[in-house]
């Protein structure tokens, strides 16, 4: 199968997420969105290595899930603080700091 | 099969080594000593750590090398003045941070809940903020010399994640303290994924992630063009969000008035030194060759910073809002030292970036002793008046004003200068036009503060100078000390920059 199908796929993947990140309000539906976009990075890392016959694509694809993992545990973090002090993880009711 | 133990130089890597045993040793103290005895504990491990390492740094700052460790990092004159650079800050503002005033007793209580009124009587204070900042200070230090994609992308993260924690941890108004924490981590995670997905192309392109690779494989010439575009395209939006260039300022002036101030500071003055780094070593090494695809791109959105940033900060009624948009267009500013892409610029963007990050901590500094009741003040208009109740601070803050505005004797005046003959060398007249003009707008609002604090006559509305406290007083008076310095004597620094300001690959 031609690889260039999953670069396509994943420039995809990608763009559903930035698209997601801007419009949508939950932050965690946001994070979800920004989780996507790394993935389809990983998904392009990945086939990059499959074109270059080289392995250093798919270490960097473990690289980026450990980096995700760990953004996943300081962003919960910062999200569940506020949804305690505020009982809502919208994006748009966070909005104190404007002038 | 066989594995070969990686061959690692550790006197080159020691400055970032020591800086993570520091933060390390800062947790197990989190876990061991007693609460009182902590914030001391911590204080000395957090500055022993930031000294020791700055000792090294001056002790190697002539050798190079590209195999320290297994050519993921590159240890050249640039590097070690950037690591430098970012140590002298950390160092400064450290105190700053130790000044525990500044930040919420407990972060995992509901503001405002009874658990947090007991934690702050009973003084508890938060010492997790000192192994945060050194893990953010050991990303900083990796982020300049990194050499190939995947130590740029995990240096980046390792800066950028304690950064969106401290953040949130604001003592005053800390649900706006919180809004900016979430702010910063979603906006910053949505610009790691752009910079990795570029990362993807430009390994995509290369065949490698090393940048010995991608600089071989683009004079080679023999890649995909619109894939290394791609490439330098989505990498560049990466940085240029760490720095804070327009249109991906977006979450500066909120995090930066939302964050509690010392952090805003270190924040301001550090990531800048860091991603500036790291984008001069791409741009000037890596991708220097594919100069024709960046540079109008850099050089339009250099221009469209300084004229955004210094027009927007006019109208800010906040000091640290006006102090955000400042930063944005000495983005700019610092962007016509990227787009100069010669020896000139380079050395300018160096000095420029080590004399802003000085003055900016100290900014930040006196901004944490206007205070009322309620704690600080940062509507500008209560700040009129200051210069006849208290002239020191006022005096001083006015003095970095001055040098943000690169008014002659002060540091930004050499390093502004420098920065822009160096672009002036390199044939980019437009963008170094619109500099000038734009840093005369810029001089406009920093000396209409001026005239707020000495000619204006105050309300009385409570809002009152506290006496600083030693740490405090400390990181206003090195800052001011390294302004005046640099301003008046600045040969010795650009000598010590001259010979060791050269990339190697």
């Amino acid at each position: 199968m031609n690889s260039a199908n999953y670069l396509y796929l994943s420039a995809l993947l990608f763009t559903i997420g930035a698209v997601g990140v801007v419009i949508r309000r939950n932050a965690i539906v946001v994070f979800m969105c920004v989780e996507l976009m790394l993935n389809a990075a990983n998904l392009s890392f990945v086939t990059f290595s499959r074109i270059n016959g080289n392995l250093d694509g798919q270490i960097v694809a473990f690289f980026t899930m450990v980096v995700a993992a760990c953004e996943v545990v300081v962003g919960l973090a910062i999200i569940v603080t506020i949804y305690r002090s505020r009982r809502s993880a919208s994006v748009d009711d966070a909005n104190l700091l404007k002038r | 099969m066989i594995f070969n133990s990686p061959a690692l130089s550790y006197s080159l890597l020691a400055p970032i080594l020591i800086i993570l045993a520091g933060a390390l040793i800062g947790v197990l103290i989190e876990a061991f000593v007693g609460k009182a005895r902590r914030p001391v504990v911590q204080l000395s491990v957090a500055l022993g750590s930031l000294v020791l390492a700055l000792v090294q740094v001056i002790r190697i700052r002539n050798l190079s090398s590209t195999t320290a460790a297994m050519g993921s990092v590159v240890i050249d004159g640039p590097g070690l003045l950037f690591q430098c650079a970012i140590l002298i800050v950390a160092v400064i503002s450290i105190f700053l941070i130790a000044d525990q005033d500044n930040f919420t007793s407990s972060a995992a209580a509901l503001p405002g809940s009874d658990e947090e009124r007991q934690a702050t009587q009973s003084g508890t204070v938060l010492t997790e903020i000192y192994p945060l900042t050194l893990f953010a200070v050991a990303g900083m230090l990796l982020f300049p010399i990194a050499s190939d994609l995947i130590t740029l992308f995990v240096a980046l993260e390792v800066l950028s994640l304690p950064l969106y924690l401290m953040a949130g941890l604001s003592r005053h108004r800390r649900l706006a303290s919180q809004e900016a924490a979430l702010k910063y981590f979603l906006l910053g995670a949505f610009s790691s994924a752009f910079f990795l997905f570029g990362a993807a192309y430009l390994y995509g392109y290369a065949g490698t992630v090393s940048f010995a690779g991608i600089h071989a494989a683009l004079v080679g010439g023999t890649g995909n063009d619109v894939i290394l575009l791609l490439g330098i395209a989505f990498v560049a939006i990466g940085l240029l969000f760490k720095v804070g260039a327009v249109p991906f300022h977006a979450w500066s002036p909120d995090v930066y008035q939302g964050a509690p101030t010392p952090i805003t500071g270190f924040m301001a003055a550090a990531t800048k030194v860091a991603a500036f780094g790291a984008m001069l070593r791409l741009f000037y090494t890596v991708l220097a060759e594919a100069q024709w695809q960046w540079r109008p791109f850099f050089m339009v959105i250099a221009i469209i910073t300084m004229i955004f940033g210094s027009l927007v900060a006019i109208s800010q009624r906040d000091v640290k809002r006006m102090l955000a948009y400042s930063s944005i267009a000495h983005a700019g500013f610092l962007l016509t030292g990227v787009i100069a892409l010669n020896k000139a610029g380079l050395e300018a963007s160096i000095y420029y970036l080590f004399a802003y990050g000085v003055a900016t901590v100290g900014a930040f500094g006196i901004v944490t002793l206007v205070r009322d009741s309620s704690g600080e003040v940062s509507d500008l208009n209560r700040w009129a008046g200051l210069g006849k109740r208290s002239p020191w601070v006022a005096s001083a803050f006015a003095f970095f004003l001055l040098a943000f505005a690169g008014i002659p004797l002060t540091s930004g005046f050499i390093g502004k200068f420098a920065i822009f003959s160096a672009a002036y060398e390199s044939g980019a007249t437009a963008v170094v036009i619109v500099g000038v003009l734009s840093s005369v707008i810029a001089a406009f609002f920093y000396i209409r503060v001026i005239v707020l604090m000495f000619f204006t006559d105050a309300t009385e509305d409570g809002t009152s100078v506290v006496i600083p406290s030693i740490l405090t007083r400390l990181t206003i008076l090195i800052s001011l000390v390294i302004t005046v310095a640099l301003g008046v004597f600045p040969s010795p620094l650009l000598d010590f920059i001259k010979p060791l300001a050269i990339f190697i690959r």
